[in-house]
């Protein structure tokens, strides 16, 4: 017994002079703006929204010594509240919730704190409320671009698109895509197919396999993990691959990866920070572009061609300077088959 | 000889101290990491600390703690009885999926008789995926550990099919079912909630988590039932020959095992979730319980401590972020306890090594030839 007795005093002894001898942090600046980032269910390290987010904040902290910035992670549907109770609790000045998973989460919360706030990114349900900023991305632009390019590149005119979940957000990339492709082929078959998951690696691989036997010879996904199986299915069968959201091809390193359709939440969610730091912070909808860099095509790789090249940045001109506009809606793209 | 008590046998033979020695040691083996990681020890374990002995953090540590321990209590049901309810994942799923169907398509009853058959539907659609599992072990030997994590994949799927469903997915944008009927709620109401300062999700169905504790000690303890299915789960063959329908028994226990995890997941959604969200991985209540169980030492009291102390890490943890430490040191911590409490077996073969080498020490040695000469001469 005294045995026991000595090993637990020892532990707690362990403990005590562990904490002496860290507790003594320097109290933080007044002046702070303090940032508090909720993923949604995906995790920090989705290479999607929630990571280009938090990227896009920890690299304003890091110049701007003034902003202090913070993530929740949520790892079930009833923890987005918890999550963005305890941001309110500690006083933060912004809550940015990543994804419409957390529209209503966020709706709840900021009727609740009035005077508290926020930001969402990928949802506009909530620009009605004052105190939420909602961010919005035209991906449907980027989607067009390399749409674009899968049809100049297609040989079989047959390219395929997996999209991981049916809902308004997510319909733009399937339209801007399917009308960029049909843009430069006329007469392109799209293959469509909704994958209803945004982790299903397995899933993706076969639906790419699938499409590969039917004539594709190019895809693009907007799903997510999911997309990362047709990537590599693409990558065994030799076929082109089109990546979303980030530089696929510079993140994964495979050769397979044509170019990539670019989203950066990260800046949207930096100027809204910064927005809240110079007190011009306003609610409703904030609609990033190709115009603002938010949205971009990348070509690393040097797979495409310079004429195809030169035909793409005409377009992207042509839509920043508002000379063309990509449909937005379903109902302009009949060829849409998932929606 | 009167042996003095070493510190082997006092472990081995009190489970509690245990038990606390392996929780103690989780947290230092997280405190290694903290210092390896160059963090600091005091402000993770202090935040971990204050986060949740607070009135309104304690109210959060309850109302997360419900579901863990009532399916904690649905794992040490089935670890008294032989079996390893793995599979209360998939049943919790199916539980809570019933009972938000029930209560978005009957949310005109009355509150009472509403929630009433909400528990009800979720404890029998959770029981039925306990016996399917069953009766593939006793009609065809099929091992139930096989047949349940299975069946959580058919459960998670079915989850996300009917949430797609147009009489019960959303009609906003979020990718989830449609809140349940107000009348299904368990929460507090906003007064009683705003007065004492708790979390917005308190809820009573800790009461309810308190009396199925008891009932479950009851069951295993004091009825009949409760021997049988604890003698089938000592020794099958044993109980056969005393008279005890062993297939039957198994059943029962999945039987019941089943009800108490649909159970936990009704009582999550009804009181802290309000809808169920379509899964893009599994939310890992079932898993959750084998650790409560564990941690418990399958005692129902111990599980319902148990149950809070998780919950308390899983809050507390969950804003380990705010201080710049990652939340993945609650799973070492976590990972670290269940270890050193799974591996009691070796604390016992230690201890058996040990007395039979002390046997061997005091046995009486055959005397050496030379000594026996002298005895001669």
């Amino acid at each position: 017994m005294k045995k026991i007795l000595a090993l637990v005093l020892a532990l707690c002894m362990v403990f005590a002079l562990a904490a002496c001898g860290s507790s003594s942090t320097a109290p933080a600046a007044a002046a702070k703006t303090k940032v508090g980032m909720v993923t949604d269910v995906g995790g920090v390290n989705d290479q999607s929204f929630n990571q280009f987010a938090w990227a896009g904040l920890q690299a304003l902290a890091a110049e701007d010594s003034s902003f202090e910035v913070n993530y929740l992670e949520s790892k079930t549907d009833a923890d987005y509240q918890t999550n963005i109770n305890t941001f309110i609790d500690e006083g933060y000045d912004l809550i940015i919730c990543v994804g419409y998973m957390l529209a209503d989460a966020t709706r709840e919360a900021a009727q609740a704190n009035p005077d508290q706030k926020f930001a969402i990114v990928d949802d506009a349900t909530n620009a009605d409320l004052e105190n939420v900023a909602c961010l919005t991305f035209a991906q449907e632009q980027c989607s067009y671009l390399v749409g674009l390019v899968a049809g100049y590149m297609t040989e079989s005119k047959t390219v395929g698109y997996i999209q991981g979940m049916v809902s308004d957000t997510m319909n733009l990339f399937g339209v801007g895509y399917i009308t960029g492709v049909l843009e430069a082929c006329p007469d392109a078959t799209v293959l469509q197919y909704n994958a209803n998951a945004f982790g299903d690696i397995a899933g993706g691989n076969t639906a790419a396999k699938d499409m590969i036997t039917k004539g594709a010879d190019v895809i693009y996904h907007a799903a997510g993990g999911t997309g990362l199986g047709m990537i590599n299915a693409c990558d065994e069968e030799g076929i082109w691959a089109i990546g979303v959201d980030s530089d696929q091809a510079a993140v994964l390193g495979m050769d397979c990866i044509l170019c990539s359709a670019l989203k950066d939440a990260g800046a949207g969610c930096v100027a809204i920070a910064k927005d809240v730091k110079a007190g011009t912070f306003s609610g409703g909808e904030h609609h990033y572009t190709l115009a603002d860099g938010a949205i971009n095509i990348a070509t690393t790789g040097d797979h495409i061609p310079a004429d195809v090249l030169e035909k793409v940045e005409a377009a992207k001109q042509a839509i920043i300077e508002g000379k063309m506009t990509v449909p937005t809606s379903t109902a302009d793209c009949p060829q849409f088959e998932l929606g | 000889m009167t042996k003095k008590k070493n510190f082997l046998d006092v472990i081995s033979e009190n489970r509690f101290i245990h038990i606390l020695l392996s929780i103690l040691l989780g947290f230092l083996v997280g405190a290694i990491f903290l210092i390896a990681m160059g963090l600091s020890v005091g402000e993770a374990y202090g935040r971990l600390l204050s986060s949740v002995t607070n009135l309104k953090g304690f109210s959060y540590v309850v109302v997360y703690a419900i579901p863990y321990i009532v399916v904690g209590l649905s794992v040490a049901f089935s670890f008294k009885t032989g079996v390893f309810n793995i599979g209360a994942e998939g049943q919790y799923v199916v539980g809570s999926m019933a009972a938000c169907c029930t209560s978005i398509l009957c949310g005109g009853l009355p509150k009472p008789v509403l929630i009433i058959l909400c528990f009800l539907t979720a404890m029998i659609a959770g029981a039925v995926w306990g016996i399917i599992v069953g009766f593939l072990k006793t009609k065809w030997g099929i091992n139930e550990v096989l047949s349940m994590i299975m069946f959580n994949w058919i459960a998670f799927y079915l989850s996300n099919f009917i949430a797609g469903l147009p009489a019960i997915k959303n009609e906003g944008t979020a990718e989830a079912t449609k809140n349940i009927a107000a009348n299904a709620s368990t929460l507090f109401s906003k007064d009683f909630i705003n007065s004492l300062g708790l979390c917005p999700t308190a809820n009573w169905g800790i009461f309810v988590a308190m009396a199925v504790t008891v009932l479950v000690w009851f069951i295993i303890e004091k009825t009949t039932l409760g021997y049988e299915l604890k003698a089938v789960g000592y020794n099958k063959f044993a109980a056969e020959y005393g008279g005890i329908h062993v297939n039957r028994s198994i059943l029962t226990a999945l039987a019941i095992s089943g009800a108490l995890a649909g159970l936990g997941g009704a009582l999550q959604l009804m009181g802290m979730g309000g809808r169920i969200s379509i899964f893009t991985s599994q939310e890992g209540y079932g898993f959750a319980g084998i650790v409560v169980a564990l941690i418990g030492c399958s005692n129902p009291f111990g599980v319902f401590v148990a149950g809070l102390f998780y919950g308390a890490l899983m809050y507390g943890g969950s804003k380990l972020n705010l201080v710049g430490v990652p939340t993945q040191l609650i799973n070492v911590i976590v990972g670290t306890v269940v270890f050193f409490i799974a591996i009691s077996v070796i604390f016992e073969n230690l201890k058996r090594l040990k007395s039979r080498s002390r046997r061997k020490a005091e046995a009486p040695k055959p005397k050496k030839a030379d000594e026996r000469k002298e005895e001669k001469s």
